[in-house]
Protein backbone atom coordinates (compact mmCIF):
# COMPACT_ATOMS: atom_id res chain seq x y z
CA UNK A 1 0.00 0.00 0.00
CA UNK A 2 1.44 3.40 -1.00
CA UNK A 3 1.93 5.71 1.97
CA UNK A 4 0.79 9.27 1.67
CA UNK A 5 2.71 11.49 4.11
CA UNK A 6 0.50 14.55 3.65
CA UNK A 7 -2.87 12.77 3.89
CA UNK A 8 -5.50 13.75 6.49
CA UNK A 9 -4.82 11.79 9.67
CA UNK A 10 -7.16 8.89 10.35
CA UNK A 11 -6.60 9.37 14.07
CA UNK A 12 -5.30 12.39 15.89
CA UNK A 13 -4.34 12.23 19.55
CA UNK A 14 -3.97 15.77 20.86
CA UNK A 15 -2.29 16.49 24.22
CA UNK A 16 -4.12 13.83 26.22
CA UNK A 17 -3.67 13.45 29.96
CA UNK A 18 -4.88 10.26 31.68
CA UNK A 19 -4.95 9.29 35.34
CA UNK A 20 -5.11 5.75 36.71
CA UNK A 21 -6.36 6.29 40.25
CA UNK A 22 -4.24 9.13 41.59
CA UNK A 23 -1.34 8.45 39.22
CA UNK A 24 -0.88 10.89 36.36
CA UNK A 25 0.19 8.39 33.68
CA UNK A 26 -0.21 10.28 30.41
CA UNK A 27 1.07 13.83 30.68
CA UNK A 28 0.53 15.24 27.22
CA UNK A 29 0.59 12.57 24.53
CA UNK A 30 0.16 13.75 20.96
CA UNK A 31 0.49 11.88 17.68
CA UNK A 32 -1.15 11.30 14.35
CA UNK A 33 -1.91 8.10 12.47
CA UNK A 34 -2.15 8.25 8.70
CA UNK A 35 -3.94 5.88 6.33
CA UNK A 36 -1.86 3.08 4.86
CA UNK A 37 0.73 3.12 7.62
CA UNK A 38 1.77 1.19 10.67
CA UNK A 39 2.50 3.61 13.51
CA UNK A 40 4.67 2.15 16.23
CA UNK A 41 4.65 3.47 19.79
CA UNK A 42 7.98 2.77 21.45
CA UNK A 43 9.45 3.40 24.87
CA UNK A 44 10.57 1.76 28.07
CA UNK A 45 8.21 -0.09 30.43
CA UNK A 46 5.84 2.31 32.17
CA UNK A 47 6.29 5.06 29.57
CA UNK A 48 2.51 5.12 28.90
CA UNK A 49 2.19 3.21 25.60
CA UNK A 50 -0.43 0.69 26.74
CA UNK A 51 -2.30 3.39 28.66
CA UNK A 52 -2.46 5.37 25.42
CA UNK A 53 -4.13 2.47 23.59
CA UNK A 54 -6.57 1.91 26.48
CA UNK A 55 -7.41 5.62 26.40
CA UNK A 56 -8.03 5.58 22.64
CA UNK A 57 -10.44 2.61 22.92
CA UNK A 58 -12.26 4.26 25.84
CA UNK A 59 -11.33 1.93 28.69
CA UNK A 60 -9.71 4.94 30.36
CA UNK A 61 -11.04 8.48 30.10
CA UNK A 62 -8.61 11.31 29.42
CA UNK A 63 -8.87 14.19 31.88
CA UNK A 64 -7.62 16.63 29.23
CA UNK A 65 -6.97 16.64 25.51
CA UNK A 66 -8.80 15.32 22.47
CA UNK A 67 -8.86 12.18 20.38
CA UNK A 68 -10.23 12.63 16.87
CA UNK A 69 -11.16 9.85 14.47
CA UNK A 70 -11.49 11.36 10.97
CA UNK A 71 -11.86 14.76 12.69
CA UNK A 72 -14.68 13.46 14.91
CA UNK A 73 -14.05 13.67 18.69
CA UNK A 74 -14.27 10.22 20.29
CA UNK A 75 -12.63 10.77 23.69
CA UNK A 76 -16.00 11.15 25.45
CA UNK A 77 -17.49 7.95 23.99
CA UNK A 78 -17.92 4.55 25.67
CA UNK A 79 -15.68 1.63 24.56
CA UNK A 80 -18.50 -0.13 22.67
CA UNK A 81 -19.34 3.10 20.81
CA UNK A 82 -15.70 3.65 19.85
CA UNK A 83 -15.40 0.04 18.73
CA UNK A 84 -18.44 0.42 16.49
CA UNK A 85 -16.80 3.38 14.76
CA UNK A 86 -14.24 0.96 13.35
CA UNK A 87 -11.48 0.61 15.92
CA UNK A 88 -10.37 -2.85 16.99
CA UNK A 89 -8.29 -3.52 20.10
CA UNK A 90 -5.91 -6.37 20.88
CA UNK A 91 -4.80 -6.04 24.52
CA UNK A 92 -1.47 -7.09 25.96
CA UNK A 93 -3.02 -10.17 27.63
CA UNK A 94 -4.74 -11.01 24.29
CA UNK A 95 -8.25 -10.96 25.81
CA UNK A 96 -9.09 -14.38 24.42
CA UNK A 97 -12.27 -16.07 25.69
CA UNK A 98 -10.56 -19.32 26.67
CA UNK A 99 -13.75 -21.27 27.44
CA UNK A 100 -15.29 -20.43 24.05
CA UNK A 101 -14.36 -22.07 20.76
CA UNK A 102 -12.44 -20.17 18.07
CA UNK A 103 -15.72 -19.87 16.14
CA UNK A 104 -17.51 -18.46 19.21
CA UNK A 105 -14.68 -15.97 19.79
CA UNK A 106 -15.32 -14.60 16.29
CA UNK A 107 -19.07 -14.64 16.90
CA UNK A 108 -18.68 -12.38 19.93
CA UNK A 109 -16.29 -10.11 18.01
CA UNK A 110 -18.70 -9.64 15.11
CA UNK A 111 -21.28 -6.91 15.71
CA UNK A 112 -22.43 -6.44 12.12
CA UNK A 113 -23.00 -9.89 10.66
CA UNK A 114 -24.04 -9.50 7.04
CA UNK A 115 -23.21 -10.72 3.55
CA UNK A 116 -19.68 -9.35 3.80
CA UNK A 117 -18.86 -11.33 6.93
CA UNK A 118 -18.16 -14.52 4.97
CA UNK A 119 -15.90 -12.60 2.59
CA UNK A 120 -14.04 -11.06 5.54
CA UNK A 121 -13.65 -14.47 7.14
CA UNK A 122 -12.01 -15.77 3.96
CA UNK A 123 -9.50 -12.93 4.23
CA UNK A 124 -8.90 -13.83 7.88
CA UNK A 125 -8.27 -17.48 6.95
CA UNK A 126 -5.87 -16.42 4.17
CA UNK A 127 -3.80 -14.48 6.68
CA UNK A 128 -4.17 -16.91 9.59
CA UNK A 129 -4.77 -20.40 8.12
CA UNK A 130 -4.33 -22.13 11.51
CA UNK A 131 -7.56 -20.58 12.75
CA UNK A 132 -9.58 -22.50 10.15
CA UNK A 133 -7.91 -25.73 11.28
CA UNK A 134 -8.87 -25.11 14.93
CA UNK A 135 -12.27 -23.53 14.20
CA UNK A 136 -14.19 -25.79 16.61
CA UNK A 137 -11.42 -26.06 19.24
CA UNK A 138 -11.60 -24.35 22.63
CA UNK A 139 -9.50 -21.18 22.41
CA UNK A 140 -7.89 -22.04 25.74
CA UNK A 141 -6.34 -25.14 24.15
CA UNK A 142 -4.48 -23.19 21.41
CA UNK A 143 -0.75 -22.53 21.59
CA UNK A 144 0.54 -19.06 22.54
CA UNK A 145 1.14 -18.09 18.91
CA UNK A 146 -2.26 -19.34 17.78
CA UNK A 147 -3.93 -17.44 20.61
CA UNK A 148 -2.14 -14.27 19.53
CA UNK A 149 -3.25 -14.80 15.94
CA UNK A 150 -6.84 -15.32 17.12
CA UNK A 151 -6.61 -12.12 19.18
CA UNK A 152 -5.37 -10.13 16.18
CA UNK A 153 -7.79 -11.76 13.72
CA UNK A 154 -10.98 -11.29 15.75
CA UNK A 155 -11.46 -7.54 15.13
CA UNK A 156 -11.04 -8.09 11.37
CA UNK A 157 -14.57 -9.53 11.06
CA UNK A 158 -15.96 -6.01 11.43
CA UNK A 159 -13.89 -4.40 8.65
CA UNK A 160 -12.21 -2.14 11.21
CA UNK A 161 -10.30 0.78 9.78
CA UNK A 162 -7.88 0.94 12.67
CA UNK A 163 -6.37 -1.79 14.81
CA UNK A 164 -4.67 -1.11 18.14
CA UNK A 165 -2.28 -3.94 18.95
CA UNK A 166 -0.47 -4.09 22.27
CA UNK A 167 2.76 -6.13 22.48
CA UNK A 168 1.84 -8.99 20.13
CA UNK A 169 5.28 -10.62 20.45
CA UNK A 170 5.11 -10.90 24.23
CA UNK A 171 5.91 -14.42 25.44
CA UNK A 172 6.35 -15.88 21.95
CA UNK A 173 9.31 -17.87 20.62
CA UNK A 174 11.44 -16.17 17.89
CA UNK A 175 10.18 -18.52 15.15
CA UNK A 176 6.57 -17.77 16.10
CA UNK A 177 7.36 -14.04 16.05
CA UNK A 178 8.60 -14.46 12.45
CA UNK A 179 5.30 -16.13 11.51
CA UNK A 180 3.41 -13.33 13.22
CA UNK A 181 5.42 -10.68 11.35
CA UNK A 182 4.60 -12.38 8.03
CA UNK A 183 0.91 -12.45 8.92
CA UNK A 184 0.91 -8.82 10.03
CA UNK A 185 2.62 -7.72 6.82
CA UNK A 186 -0.43 -9.13 4.98
CA UNK A 187 -2.69 -7.48 7.53
CA UNK A 188 -1.18 -4.06 6.72
CA UNK A 189 -2.90 -4.26 3.34
CA UNK A 190 -6.34 -4.26 4.94
CA UNK A 191 -6.19 -1.98 7.94
CA UNK A 192 -4.23 0.80 9.59
CA UNK A 193 -2.33 -0.34 12.66
CA UNK A 194 -1.08 1.30 15.83
CA UNK A 195 1.46 -1.09 17.28
CA UNK A 196 2.89 -1.00 20.78
CA UNK A 197 5.95 -3.24 20.77
CA UNK A 198 9.03 -3.79 22.96
CA UNK A 199 10.59 -6.15 20.43
CA UNK A 200 12.52 -3.75 18.18
CA UNK A 201 13.03 -6.39 15.49
CA UNK A 202 9.27 -6.77 15.11
CA UNK A 203 8.62 -3.04 15.42
CA UNK A 204 11.19 -2.16 12.74
CA UNK A 205 9.99 -4.97 10.45
CA UNK A 206 6.43 -3.64 10.42
CA UNK A 207 6.51 0.05 11.28
CA UNK A 208 6.39 3.05 8.95
CA UNK A 209 6.15 5.86 11.51
CA UNK A 210 7.29 5.82 15.11
CA UNK A 211 6.64 7.83 18.27
CA UNK A 212 8.95 7.56 21.26
CA UNK A 213 7.36 7.73 24.71
CA UNK A 214 9.08 8.79 27.90
CA UNK A 215 7.43 9.51 31.27
CA UNK A 216 3.94 9.71 29.79
CA UNK A 217 4.88 12.08 26.96
CA UNK A 218 5.67 11.71 23.28
CA UNK A 219 9.26 12.94 23.03
CA UNK A 220 10.31 12.04 19.52
CA UNK A 221 8.76 11.09 16.21
CA UNK A 222 9.78 10.21 12.72
CA UNK A 223 9.99 7.46 10.16
CA UNK A 224 11.05 4.01 11.27
CA UNK A 225 13.95 3.88 8.78
CA UNK A 226 15.48 6.91 10.50
CA UNK A 227 15.18 5.35 13.93
CA UNK A 228 16.84 2.14 12.77
CA UNK A 229 19.88 4.24 11.79
CA UNK A 230 19.84 6.47 14.88
CA UNK A 231 21.90 4.66 17.53
CA UNK A 232 21.71 7.56 19.98
CA UNK A 233 17.91 7.64 20.12
CA UNK A 234 17.70 3.86 20.37
CA UNK A 235 20.18 3.81 23.24
CA UNK A 236 18.64 6.75 25.09
CA UNK A 237 14.97 5.73 24.96
CA UNK A 238 14.96 2.00 24.28
CA UNK A 239 18.20 0.82 25.86
CA UNK A 240 19.29 -0.78 22.58
CA UNK A 241 22.86 -0.54 21.40
CA UNK A 242 24.61 -1.90 18.33
CA UNK B 1 -4.75 -35.41 42.52
CA UNK B 2 -4.39 -36.26 38.82
CA UNK B 3 -6.50 -34.45 36.23
CA UNK B 4 -8.13 -37.76 35.22
CA UNK B 5 -9.21 -38.43 38.78
CA UNK B 6 -10.48 -34.85 39.05
CA UNK B 7 -12.65 -35.29 35.97
CA UNK B 8 -14.21 -38.40 37.46
CA UNK B 9 -14.60 -36.91 40.92
CA UNK B 10 -18.02 -35.26 40.48
CA UNK B 11 -19.38 -38.36 38.73
CA UNK B 12 -18.29 -40.56 41.64
CA UNK B 13 -19.85 -38.21 44.19
CA UNK B 14 -23.10 -38.08 42.19
CA UNK B 15 -23.30 -41.87 41.87
CA UNK B 16 -22.50 -42.32 45.58
CA UNK B 17 -25.26 -39.88 46.59
CA UNK B 18 -27.71 -41.49 44.19
CA UNK B 19 -27.12 -45.15 45.02
CA UNK B 20 -25.73 -45.48 48.56
CA UNK B 21 -29.12 -44.86 50.31
CA UNK B 22 -30.35 -48.10 48.69
CA UNK B 23 -28.35 -49.91 51.36
CA UNK B 24 -30.51 -48.35 54.10
CA UNK B 25 -33.91 -47.64 52.50
CA UNK B 26 -36.27 -50.17 50.94
CA UNK B 27 -36.45 -49.77 47.14
CA UNK B 28 -40.08 -48.60 46.93
CA UNK B 29 -39.58 -45.85 49.50
CA UNK B 30 -36.25 -45.06 47.83
CA UNK B 31 -38.00 -44.31 44.52
CA UNK B 32 -40.56 -42.04 46.23
CA UNK B 33 -37.81 -40.14 48.09
CA UNK B 34 -35.64 -39.95 44.97
CA UNK B 35 -38.44 -38.27 43.01
CA UNK B 36 -38.96 -35.82 45.85
CA UNK B 37 -35.18 -35.17 45.95
CA UNK B 38 -34.96 -34.63 42.20
CA UNK B 39 -37.92 -32.23 42.37
CA UNK B 40 -36.29 -30.28 45.19
CA UNK B 41 -33.05 -30.29 43.18
CA UNK B 42 -34.72 -28.92 40.05
CA UNK B 43 -36.43 -26.17 42.04
CA UNK B 44 -33.14 -25.28 43.73
CA UNK B 45 -31.56 -25.17 40.28
CA UNK B 46 -34.03 -22.48 39.18
CA UNK B 47 -33.07 -20.28 42.13
CA UNK B 48 -29.35 -20.96 42.14
CA UNK B 49 -28.89 -20.70 38.35
CA UNK B 50 -30.02 -17.05 38.42
CA UNK B 51 -27.84 -16.36 41.45
CA UNK B 52 -24.85 -18.06 39.84
CA UNK B 53 -25.31 -16.36 36.46
CA UNK B 54 -25.54 -12.93 38.09
CA UNK B 55 -22.36 -13.60 40.05
CA UNK B 56 -20.53 -15.03 37.04
CA UNK B 57 -21.45 -12.25 34.60
CA UNK B 58 -21.82 -9.17 36.79
CA UNK B 59 -19.45 -10.31 39.56
CA UNK B 60 -22.20 -9.32 41.98
CA UNK B 61 -23.00 -11.40 45.05
CA UNK B 62 -26.72 -10.62 45.09
CA UNK B 63 -27.94 -11.52 48.57
CA UNK B 64 -31.32 -9.97 47.67
CA UNK B 65 -31.87 -12.92 45.30
CA UNK B 66 -33.81 -14.77 48.01
CA UNK B 67 -36.19 -11.82 48.42
CA UNK B 68 -36.84 -11.88 44.65
CA UNK B 69 -37.63 -15.59 45.05
CA UNK B 70 -40.17 -14.70 47.79
CA UNK B 71 -41.66 -11.97 45.59
CA UNK B 72 -42.09 -14.57 42.84
CA UNK B 73 -43.92 -16.87 45.24
CA UNK B 74 -46.24 -14.07 46.42
CA UNK B 75 -46.97 -12.72 42.93
CA UNK B 76 -47.60 -16.31 41.78
CA UNK B 77 -49.96 -16.75 44.75
CA UNK B 78 -51.92 -13.55 43.98
CA UNK B 79 -51.98 -14.14 40.21
CA UNK B 80 -53.23 -17.68 40.67
CA UNK B 81 -56.00 -16.58 43.05
CA UNK B 82 -57.00 -13.67 40.80
CA UNK B 83 -57.17 -15.73 37.61
CA UNK B 84 -58.89 -18.56 39.47
CA UNK B 85 -61.57 -16.17 40.74
CA UNK B 86 -62.38 -15.18 37.16
CA UNK B 87 -62.04 -18.54 35.49
CA UNK B 88 -62.13 -21.31 38.10
CA UNK B 89 -59.40 -23.11 36.10
CA UNK B 90 -57.48 -24.08 39.23
CA UNK B 91 -60.36 -26.28 40.41
CA UNK B 92 -61.27 -27.57 36.94
CA UNK B 93 -60.98 -31.28 36.20
CA UNK B 94 -59.18 -30.41 32.97
CA UNK B 95 -55.42 -30.97 33.31
CA UNK B 96 -54.87 -28.52 30.43
CA UNK B 97 -56.72 -25.70 32.22
CA UNK B 98 -54.76 -26.53 35.40
CA UNK B 99 -51.52 -26.18 33.49
CA UNK B 100 -52.64 -22.94 31.81
CA UNK B 101 -53.50 -21.21 35.10
CA UNK B 102 -50.29 -22.53 36.71
CA UNK B 103 -48.10 -21.28 33.85
CA UNK B 104 -49.94 -17.93 33.62
CA UNK B 105 -49.22 -17.37 37.34
CA UNK B 106 -45.55 -18.33 36.83
CA UNK B 107 -45.18 -16.11 33.74
CA UNK B 108 -46.70 -13.13 35.55
CA UNK B 109 -44.42 -13.76 38.53
CA UNK B 110 -41.40 -14.02 36.21
CA UNK B 111 -42.23 -10.83 34.28
CA UNK B 112 -43.04 -8.67 37.29
CA UNK B 113 -40.02 -9.83 39.27
CA UNK B 114 -37.80 -9.31 36.19
CA UNK B 115 -39.05 -5.71 36.23
CA UNK B 116 -38.31 -5.52 39.96
CA UNK B 117 -34.86 -6.94 39.19
CA UNK B 118 -34.22 -4.24 36.56
CA UNK B 119 -35.18 -1.52 39.06
CA UNK B 120 -32.96 -3.13 41.72
CA UNK B 121 -30.00 -3.39 39.32
CA UNK B 122 -30.33 0.20 38.11
CA UNK B 123 -30.90 1.83 41.48
CA UNK B 124 -29.13 -0.41 43.97
CA UNK B 125 -26.47 -2.55 42.27
CA UNK B 126 -25.11 -0.30 39.51
CA UNK B 127 -23.54 2.26 41.86
CA UNK B 128 -21.51 -0.47 43.58
CA UNK B 129 -20.20 -2.49 40.60
CA UNK B 130 -16.66 -3.63 41.36
CA UNK B 131 -16.93 -3.33 45.16
CA UNK B 132 -17.86 -6.68 46.73
CA UNK B 133 -18.00 -5.34 50.27
CA UNK B 134 -20.50 -2.62 49.38
CA UNK B 135 -22.45 -5.14 47.29
CA UNK B 136 -22.91 -7.34 50.35
CA UNK B 137 -24.10 -4.40 52.48
CA UNK B 138 -26.39 -2.99 49.83
CA UNK B 139 -27.94 -6.29 48.72
CA UNK B 140 -28.61 -7.28 52.35
CA UNK B 141 -30.31 -3.88 52.69
CA UNK B 142 -32.32 -4.53 49.51
CA UNK B 143 -33.30 -7.96 50.86
CA UNK B 144 -34.65 -6.39 54.08
CA UNK B 145 -36.57 -3.71 52.16
CA UNK B 146 -38.07 -6.22 49.70
CA UNK B 147 -39.06 -8.55 52.54
CA UNK B 148 -40.70 -5.73 54.49
CA UNK B 149 -42.57 -4.67 51.36
CA UNK B 150 -44.04 -8.20 51.22
CA UNK B 151 -45.24 -7.79 54.82
CA UNK B 152 -46.82 -4.41 53.96
CA UNK B 153 -48.54 -5.65 50.78
CA UNK B 154 -49.55 -9.23 51.72
CA UNK B 155 -49.34 -9.15 55.53
CA UNK B 156 -46.95 -10.87 57.95
CA UNK B 157 -48.76 -14.22 58.24
CA UNK B 158 -48.18 -17.46 56.36
CA UNK B 159 -50.50 -18.07 53.42
CA UNK B 160 -51.65 -21.36 51.94
CA UNK B 161 -50.46 -21.64 48.34
CA UNK B 162 -53.28 -22.74 46.04
CA UNK B 163 -52.48 -25.83 43.97
CA UNK B 164 -54.31 -26.87 40.76
CA UNK B 165 -56.56 -29.80 41.57
CA UNK B 166 -54.85 -32.26 39.20
CA UNK B 167 -51.43 -31.44 40.66
CA UNK B 168 -52.44 -32.85 44.04
CA UNK B 169 -52.24 -36.46 45.18
CA UNK B 170 -50.14 -39.27 43.84
CA UNK B 171 -50.06 -42.23 41.51
CA UNK B 172 -49.59 -45.76 42.76
CA UNK B 173 -47.40 -47.73 40.36
CA UNK B 174 -46.69 -51.29 41.54
CA UNK B 175 -47.00 -50.19 45.18
CA UNK B 176 -44.60 -47.30 44.61
CA UNK B 177 -46.09 -43.96 45.62
CA UNK B 178 -45.25 -41.28 43.05
CA UNK B 179 -46.43 -37.78 43.97
CA UNK B 180 -47.80 -35.91 40.97
CA UNK B 181 -46.42 -32.40 41.47
CA UNK B 182 -42.80 -33.38 42.21
CA UNK B 183 -42.76 -35.36 38.97
CA UNK B 184 -44.17 -32.35 37.09
CA UNK B 185 -41.61 -30.08 38.79
CA UNK B 186 -38.78 -32.36 37.59
CA UNK B 187 -40.06 -32.22 33.99
CA UNK B 188 -40.67 -28.45 34.04
CA UNK B 189 -37.30 -27.81 35.70
CA UNK B 190 -35.51 -29.98 33.16
CA UNK B 191 -37.25 -28.24 30.24
CA UNK B 192 -36.24 -24.84 31.68
CA UNK B 193 -32.66 -26.08 32.04
CA UNK B 194 -32.65 -27.12 28.37
CA UNK B 195 -34.08 -23.74 27.36
CA UNK B 196 -31.44 -21.83 29.37
CA UNK B 197 -28.66 -24.13 28.13
CA UNK B 198 -29.78 -23.73 24.50
CA UNK B 199 -29.96 -19.94 24.80
CA UNK B 200 -26.47 -19.80 26.33
CA UNK B 201 -24.91 -22.27 23.87
CA UNK B 202 -26.71 -21.65 20.60
CA UNK B 203 -27.65 -17.98 20.44
CA UNK B 204 -25.42 -14.98 19.91
CA UNK B 205 -26.73 -13.28 23.06
CA UNK B 206 -25.92 -16.42 25.04
CA UNK B 207 -22.42 -16.57 23.57
CA UNK B 208 -21.83 -12.92 24.50
CA UNK B 209 -23.06 -13.60 28.04
CA UNK B 210 -20.67 -16.59 28.34
CA UNK B 211 -17.84 -14.41 27.03
CA UNK B 212 -18.80 -11.73 29.54
CA UNK B 213 -18.57 -14.21 32.41
CA UNK B 214 -14.90 -14.65 31.44
CA UNK B 215 -13.91 -11.13 30.40
CA UNK B 216 -16.54 -8.35 30.44
CA UNK B 217 -13.99 -5.68 29.42
CA UNK B 218 -13.23 -7.44 26.12
CA UNK B 219 -16.95 -7.81 25.40
CA UNK B 220 -17.21 -4.02 25.67
CA UNK B 221 -14.34 -3.31 23.30
CA UNK B 222 -15.95 -5.68 20.80
CA UNK B 223 -18.83 -3.25 20.37
CA UNK B 224 -21.36 -4.61 22.86
CA UNK B 225 -23.03 -2.39 25.43
CA UNK B 226 -22.09 -4.39 28.50
CA UNK B 227 -24.45 -2.47 30.81
CA UNK B 228 -27.43 -3.46 28.69
CA UNK B 229 -26.32 -7.09 29.04
CA UNK B 230 -25.80 -6.61 32.80
CA UNK B 231 -29.40 -5.41 33.12
CA UNK B 232 -30.67 -8.23 30.89
CA UNK B 233 -28.83 -10.93 32.85
CA UNK B 234 -30.02 -9.46 36.14
CA UNK B 235 -33.61 -9.43 34.86
CA UNK B 236 -33.30 -13.03 33.61
CA UNK B 237 -31.76 -14.16 36.91
CA UNK B 238 -34.56 -12.44 38.82
CA UNK B 239 -37.21 -14.05 36.60
CA UNK B 240 -35.66 -17.48 37.26
CA UNK B 241 -35.77 -16.78 41.01
CA UNK B 242 -39.44 -15.81 40.69
CA UNK B 243 -40.37 -18.92 38.69
CA UNK B 244 -38.44 -20.98 41.26
CA UNK B 245 -40.36 -19.17 44.02
CA UNK B 246 -43.74 -19.89 42.46
CA UNK B 247 -42.90 -23.54 41.84
CA UNK B 248 -41.34 -23.99 45.29
CA UNK B 249 -44.45 -22.50 46.95
CA UNK B 250 -46.62 -25.02 45.06
CA UNK B 251 -44.23 -27.77 46.22
CA UNK B 252 -44.38 -26.88 49.94
CA UNK B 253 -47.95 -25.45 49.66
CA UNK B 254 -47.25 -22.41 51.83
CA UNK B 255 -45.60 -19.00 51.61
CA UNK B 256 -44.27 -16.56 54.18
CA UNK B 257 -42.32 -13.29 53.91
CA UNK B 258 -38.99 -14.71 55.18
CA UNK B 259 -38.96 -17.70 52.82
CA UNK B 260 -36.28 -16.04 50.67
CA UNK B 261 -33.77 -15.90 53.51
CA UNK B 262 -34.02 -19.68 53.93
CA UNK B 263 -33.61 -20.50 50.24
CA UNK B 264 -30.63 -18.16 49.67
CA UNK B 265 -28.51 -20.45 51.88
CA UNK B 266 -29.29 -23.39 49.58
CA UNK B 267 -28.76 -21.24 46.46
CA UNK B 268 -25.35 -20.16 47.71
CA UNK B 269 -24.34 -23.76 48.54
CA UNK B 270 -25.53 -25.03 45.14
CA UNK B 271 -23.81 -22.21 43.23
CA UNK B 272 -20.52 -22.77 45.08
CA UNK B 273 -20.65 -26.57 44.64
CA UNK B 274 -21.41 -26.24 40.91
CA UNK B 275 -18.90 -23.45 40.24
CA UNK B 276 -20.02 -19.82 40.25
CA UNK B 277 -21.27 -18.80 36.82
CA UNK B 278 -21.86 -22.35 35.55
CA UNK B 279 -25.34 -23.49 34.47
CA UNK B 280 -24.38 -27.16 34.24
CA UNK B 281 -22.70 -26.80 37.63
CA UNK B 282 -25.92 -25.34 39.04
CA UNK B 283 -28.05 -28.23 37.84
CA UNK B 284 -25.58 -30.91 39.03
CA UNK B 285 -25.03 -29.14 42.37
CA UNK B 286 -28.79 -28.63 42.88
CA UNK B 287 -29.57 -32.30 42.21
CA UNK B 288 -26.80 -33.40 44.59
CA UNK B 289 -28.13 -31.14 47.34
CA UNK B 290 -31.79 -32.05 46.69
CA UNK B 291 -31.14 -35.81 46.74
CA UNK B 292 -28.76 -35.88 49.72
CA UNK B 293 -31.10 -33.61 51.71
CA UNK B 294 -34.12 -35.87 51.11
CA UNK B 295 -32.31 -39.17 51.76
CA UNK B 296 -30.84 -37.89 55.02
CA UNK B 297 -34.15 -36.22 56.01
CA UNK B 298 -35.75 -39.68 55.81
CA UNK B 299 -32.97 -41.50 57.69
CA UNK B 300 -31.82 -38.86 60.22
CA UNK B 301 -34.16 -35.84 59.95
CA UNK B 302 -32.09 -33.59 62.21
CA UNK B 303 -29.00 -34.02 60.03
CA UNK B 304 -30.65 -33.01 56.74
CA UNK B 305 -29.20 -29.48 56.54
CA UNK B 306 -25.90 -30.72 57.94
CA UNK B 307 -25.43 -33.13 55.01
CA UNK B 308 -25.53 -30.25 52.50
CA UNK B 309 -22.85 -28.45 54.51
CA UNK B 310 -20.79 -31.64 54.61
CA UNK B 311 -21.20 -32.02 50.84
CA UNK B 312 -19.99 -28.43 50.39
CA UNK B 313 -16.94 -29.04 52.59
CA UNK B 314 -16.00 -32.30 50.79
CA UNK B 315 -16.33 -30.83 47.31
CA UNK B 316 -14.54 -27.59 48.12
CA UNK B 317 -11.68 -29.39 49.83
CA UNK B 318 -11.03 -31.35 46.63
CA UNK B 319 -12.22 -28.87 43.98
CA UNK B 320 -12.01 -25.37 45.50
CA UNK B 321 -13.51 -23.70 42.41
CA UNK B 322 -16.53 -26.03 42.29
CA UNK B 323 -17.40 -28.94 40.02
CA UNK B 324 -17.64 -26.90 36.80
CA UNK B 325 -15.29 -23.95 37.17
CA UNK B 326 -15.09 -23.24 33.43
CA UNK B 327 -18.16 -20.98 33.40
CA UNK B 328 -21.57 -21.43 31.79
Amino acid sequence: MEANPVSEPLLKVDEIHTFIGKHHILQGVSFEVHPGKVTVLLGRNGAGKSTTLRTIIGLLSPSRGRILLKNRPIHHLKPYEISRLGIGFVPEDRGIFNFLTVEENFRVASFQENGKTRELMETVFDIFPDLKKFWKAKAGNLSGGQKQMLAIARPLVNRNELLLIDEPSKGLAPIVIDHLIDAMKKLKEFTVIILVEQNFYMASSLGNDFYLFDDGKTVHQGQMDELVQNEELKKKYLGISG
Amino acid sequence: MTSQWRSWFHKLIAVAIFLSPLLLINPKTYITITISGLAMGMLLFLVSSGFSLIFGFLSVLNLAHGALFAWGAYIGFSSFNLINQWTGWGGSNSLLLNFIIFFLALILAGLLVALLGIITERLVIRPVYGSHLFQIFITVGAMIVLEELIRIIWGPNDEVMPVPINFMGSWDLFDVVISKYPLMAIVIGFILYLVIFTILRKTKIGTIVRAGVENPEMVQVMGHNIYRYFTGVFAAGSALAAIGGGMWATFVKSIHPAMGGEIIVFALIVAIIGGLGSMTGSVVGALMVGLSYNYVAYLVPKASLGITMLLLVIILSIRPTGLFPEGT
